[in-house]
This record gives structure tokens, sequence and C-alpha cells, in this order.
């Protein structure tokens, strides 16, 4: 059988792939979809000790982090629209100010 | 045997797909690949005992929001030739490793501690509608109300953003 171990690895994996994503890239997208992939790995840790452990904690936990993820990918690409609509850029380091 | 034949593939599918979704120039390709590894984590989830979660993964993450995200890509209409020459790519990407590599040894090391034990078996018909529904529903009721709170909240904030004049 395959340790816990070994699925927390993938899920550290994905993670941190996620983060170094989120710092090296300027492509507003891009760096939303880092955001995804950082939660999507958070969610394998939470299934992995849902099955350790038995307990069905876990799996509702991701049931209602993929509902957190729908409302910020809802409320993030409206923004996204709005930013591009106003800059015609999708560059991160454009939206350096909040104001104006 | 066959159950760590899958997960090999599978986790190799989900990391490769999570390295091609960060490296890719263009947004549209990067989505694709994040639709490719959302898809893995689905099937590393049914490996888990997670079926329903397994779904819902595909159904929502790879069906809804991701296919919101290239929605949006494509209504923006981002080109190739549009996207802006990324400054500094190699000293960001260094620093990226570095931020990312320390924690991920510290990480290794401490999963390696605490969890170096097979998966113990679990109960027939564990992950099933029927029980996780009753968790759901019973002592989660309370976060699961929240959520379909915010989601609503959300939806009107989203539609209020997108609608608002440029210059209003």
């Amino acid at each position: 059988m395959i340790p816990a171990a070994a699925y927390l690895m993938v899920s550290a994996a994905l993670f941190f792939i996620g983060a170094a994503g989120f710092v090296a890239r300027r492509n507003l997208f891009t760096v939303l979809m880092c955001i995804e992939l950082m939660l999507n790995a958070v969610n394998l840790a939470f299934v992995t000790f849902s099955r350790q452990w038995g307990h069905y904690g876990g799996q509702v936990i991701v049931l209602l982090v993929i509902a957190v993820a729908a409302a910020e990918a809802a409320v993030a690409l409206a923004l996204v629209v709005l930013l591009f609509r106003n800059k015609e850029t999708l560059d991160v380091d454009v939206f350096g100010q909040m104001r104006e | 045997m066959v159950h760590a034949v899958l997960f090999a593939i599978l986790s190799a599918i989900a990391v490769v797909a999570a390295i091609s979704t960060v490296l890719r120039r263009h947004p549209l390709a990067s989505a694709l690949s994040l639709i490719v590894a959302m898809i893995a984590l689905a099937g590393l989830y049914a490996l888990l005992t997670a079926p329903i979660v397994a779904i819902l993964q595909i159904l929502v993450y790879a069906g809804a929001i991701l296919a919101l995200i290239v929605f949006v890509i494509m209504l923006l209409n981002v080109r190739a030739e549009d996207l802006e020459y990324e400054k500094n790519a190699v000293p960001r990407t260094l620093f990226a490793l570095v931020v990312a590599a320390l924690p991920f040894g510290a990480m290794t090391w401490a999963i390696w501690q605490v969890a170096p034990a097979p998966l113990p078996a679990v109960a027939t018909g564990f992950g099933s509608l029927y029980d996780l529904g009753l968790k759901l529903f019973g002592v989660w009721s309370m976060p699961f109300e929240l959520v379909s709170l915010l989601l609503t909240v959300a939806m009107v904030g989203a539609v209020a953003l997108a609608k608002r004049r440029l210059d209003g």
C-alpha cells in the first residue's frame, strides 16, 4: 500500500509549484491559476488525512473549499475584466497602485 | 500493485501539468494544463476512496471554474503577440525557486517524520454519498449554509463589478 506520506509529498509539490509561479509570473491569469493550484494541493492533503483517520471532516472541508474557490474565481475574474478594460494590459506590475 | 501504478501515473501527470501551468507563456495554455492537473487530482481522490469529492472535482473545478477562466481569457481576446515581455524573468524565477524550495525541503522532512506508515484499511462504503451527506447536513450544516451565503454574495459582487462603467 502507498503511505500517506507519498500523497502528502504530491500535495506539497503542487503547493510549492503554485507558490513559485505566484511569485515568478507577471500575467494576471497565470497568477490566478497558481492560486487555484495551491487550493487544490491543500485539498489533496485534506482528503489524504480523511482517508488516514477514516474521518469525513476532511472530505466535507474539501467540498466547502471547492465552493469558496468558485466564489473566489467569480469575483476575481470580474475584477480581471474590469482591470483589463481600464488599463488594456494583464501585467500585474501595472496594477501596483490601488487608487484611481 | 495496481494501486501503486495508478498512484505513480496520476501523481506524475498532476505534477507535470502543474509545472506546465506555471511555465507556459499564454494563459490559455496554462488553463488547459491546469484542467489536466485537476483531472489527475480527481483520480487521486478516487484512489483515496473519496469518489464524491472526485466527481465534484471534475464537475465543479475542471468543469465550471476552469471553463469560466477559459471563457474570460477568450472574452478578453488575449493573443500571444499582445502579451508583454515579463521583465526580470530570470531573477524572479531564481527568487521563486529559493522561496519555494526551502519550505518544500522542510516540509518533506516533516512529512516523513509524521506519516511514513501505510494507509490503514477503511470500512467498506467509506466515502459513500449517504455517509458524506449525513455529515455535510448534520454536524457541518452551519459552515454549509455560510458557504451558500458566500456564494450569493460573490455572485452579486461579480455582477456588480463586471457591469460597472469604467469612468462612472
